[in-house]
């Protein structure tokens, strides 16, 4: 059952996420990458870890997929996406590091045989809970340090995206966003 | 059927690395390199909870919710600024951003 589950998904996901990196429409990359994040967490549920499953759907195809739909909006991609002709070199780095990715990935279990549990899952609780009991024991300062900085980075979106905020465009008259329109391109001709 | 062990996950994560990796090596459009990157994100997060699983061991899990902490504030912050390089030049295309000067 493990088996083909496992299989199902990883089939689903690879096609999923192949689409997002070679489609040139936007809208179905974004749509196409919510759906392999979500074939994802079904891998964290097979894994025993629940709660990383949940905290993945709701981070990644709640809050992550809301905010590339917003900036899919701004950037206006709903026109087909340009790509670059990569060069040969480029490819040619890519192959080569994958490659000794490959290699290392399957060495690693055989030197990594006589590694032992730093935090061992504790006997008789759910997964939630195991995990609470290490993030608020051992992992309390990285936890308190990653809060802090999702703070950072929500007040540097806001600074950031919120420029020129102060302008409403749906209160203003056409002939007044017109004149700013101007403006601006002056303004960029001076830059 | 055979049973399925870390390899089999370490090598679903390779995959899923290498298709982020292409996907960084051929997109322009930073929008879509954003998304290439967090393919990336999520392939090396499946391969800590597997060997957090298989070693009987939290610490996997732990560092990825650290790993889904960072790329959440990573999007914040990249697309504020990507929202400023859009108002100042219009267009998001890796080739614009090759200068330096402000």
């Amino acid at each position: 059952m493990e088996t083909i589950a496992f299989y199902l998904f990883a089939i689903l996901t690879v096609a999923m996420f192949t689409f997002t990196v070679m489609s040139d429409q936007a809208l179905y990359a974004l749509s196409s990458m919510a759906a392999g994040m979500i074939m994802i967490s079904a891998f964290f549920f097979l894994l025993d870890a629940d709660f990383l499953g949940v905290v993945q759907i709701i981070v990644y195809t709640g809050a992550v997929m809301a905010l590339y739909a917003f900036g899919m909006m701004f950037f206006d991609t709903t026109r087909a996406v340009k790509e670059k002709n990569t060069s040969k070199i480029v490819v040619l780095t890519l192959s080569v590091l994958s490659a000794v990715m490959v290699i290392a990935i399957f060495t690693m279990p055989i030197v990594a045989d006589n590694i032992t549990a730093v935090f061992p899952v504790p006997e008789g609780v759910d997964n939630p809970q195991a995990v609470g009991i290490v993030l608020f024991t051992k992992y309390l300062v990285p936890f308190e340090v990653a809060a802090v900085m999702l703070l950072v980075a929500m007040i540097a979106g806001i600074v950031m995206a919120g420029k020129k905020m102060d302008r409403s465009l749906t209160k203003m008259k056409e002939e007044e966003i017109t004149m700013m329109r101007q403006e601006e391109i002056q303004h960029k001709v001076t830059l | 059927m055979m049973e399925i062990g870390l390899t089999h996950y370490l090598v679903l994560a390779t995959v899923l690395f290498a298709i982020g990796l292409i996907g960084v090596m051929r997109r322009k459009n930073l929008l879509m390199l954003f998304m290439a990157s967090e393919i990336l994100l999520n392939a090396v997060n499946v391969a800590f909870a597997a060997i957090g699983h298989y070693y009987g061991d939290l610490t996997g899990q732990m560092f990825a919710f650290f790993v889904i902490a960072i790329a959440a504030s990573e999007v914040a912050v990249g697309l504020g600024l990507l929202i400023i390089w859009f108002k100042r030049t219009g267009t998001i295309d890796l080739d614009t951003m090759t200068s330096m000067r402000g």
